[in-house]
């Protein structure tokens, strides 16, 4: 090999070494920005659960995976409980206090939009997923739905995090 | 060694356990005497009264629910949130024998509670009368 030929073969291996590097970051920018950056983290309950999450936030609700919504909207939630989407759901401050750092610890990791909306159905994610495209908006209106905030009624497993399409079955 | 600090880690964990539990459980008497002493002193008492306690259980106040909204006119009987639709275990002891039996959590929902249906907390002589009331409600 010439000395000419080396150096463009070495070129040629630092422009692609480069390429290879950059691919991941680039990927990841496009994932982050998924939904305009308003995308849920992984939804799965987290393996380590909390008890006062899992008794004080399933008393009204299905106690919502942490990783549907971003840190800040947690922090937001949990500020506001005494005014809770129009009840008194407040709590005593160590149980807020406790329940707050565990949401916040598994808060999505893909947001990456400066919202923080305090409702789940609110985000980008959420209504792309549920558009007038994915679903008849008929099934909004069956009173075995009631609302978008009744995640279990089409999402059977909707109390572990998992909304897989597979577990998704509409009530009729 | 590792069964025995496995067995010992289980043990720690089931005090720990036990520990989380409420550290007070009460009879709903004794949480109605609890009431009693905080209600002790103030302006204008009266002698708990379950017909007062009844007739504010059943009437609206300052908001569009009252407390029969969710737990029925029959506190015996399972209720259903009237937003939410969710279930609602018996509100009287009578028929839940685990109603009025942890402080903190008689704490936690009568300030919801009366919040939701009074947009105000509940004054003791308030609470005393529906649980006087409640305590009357046979299954």
């Amino acid at each position: 090999m010439s000395i000419h030929k080396q150096k463009t073969f070495r070129a040629l291996a630092v422009v692609l070494l480069a390429m290879g590097a950059a691919m991941p970051a680039a990927q990841a920018d496009n994932d982050s920005g998924k939904y305009g950056g308003e995308n849920r983290g992984k939804p799965l309950q987290p393996a380590q659960t909390n008890a006062k999450f899992q008794q004080e936030c399933s008393t009204c609700h299905i106690a919502y995976s942490p990783g549907l919504l971003p840190a800040e909207s947690w922090r937001k939630v949990m500020a506001g409980l005494d005014k809770h989407f129009g009840s008194d759901a407040s709590l005593d401050a160590q149980d807020n206090k406790e329940i707050t750092a565990f949401l916040v610890n598994n808060a999505s990791n893909r947001w990456s939009a400066p919202t923080a909306p305090l409702r789940i159905s609110e985000a980008a994610w959420f209504k792309r997923e549920h558009d007038g495209r994915e679903i008849n908006p008929e099934v909004w209106k069956n009173p075995k739905v009631k609302s978008p905030a009744n995640c279990a009624a089409c999402h059977t497993q909707a109390e572990r995090g998992d909304f897989s399409e597979r577990n998704i079955k509409m009530p009729r | 060694m590792f069964r025995e600090l496995h067995v010992l880690g289980l043990a720690l964990a089931t005090v720990a356990g036990l520990m989380a539990q409420p550290a007070f459980a009460e009879t709903s008497n004794e949480i109605l005497a609890s009431i009693q002493k905080e209600a002790a002193g103030t302006p204008g008492l009266q002698e708990f009264s379950s017909a007062h306690g009844e007739s504010f259980f059943k009437v609206k106040h300052a908001n569009e629910w009252s407390c029969a909204s969710c737990h029925t006119e029959n506190p015996a009987a399972p209720g259903k949130h009237a937003k939410t639709g969710k279930a609602i275990q018996p509100l009287a002891p009578s028929a839940n024998a685990e109603r009025f039996t942890n402080p903190k959590k008689v704490a936690k929902w009568f300030k919801r509670n009366c919040n939701d249906v009074l947009n105000r907390i509940c004054t003791p002589q308030e609470k005393g009368d529906v649980l006087a009331y409640l305590l009357t409600v046979k299954k």
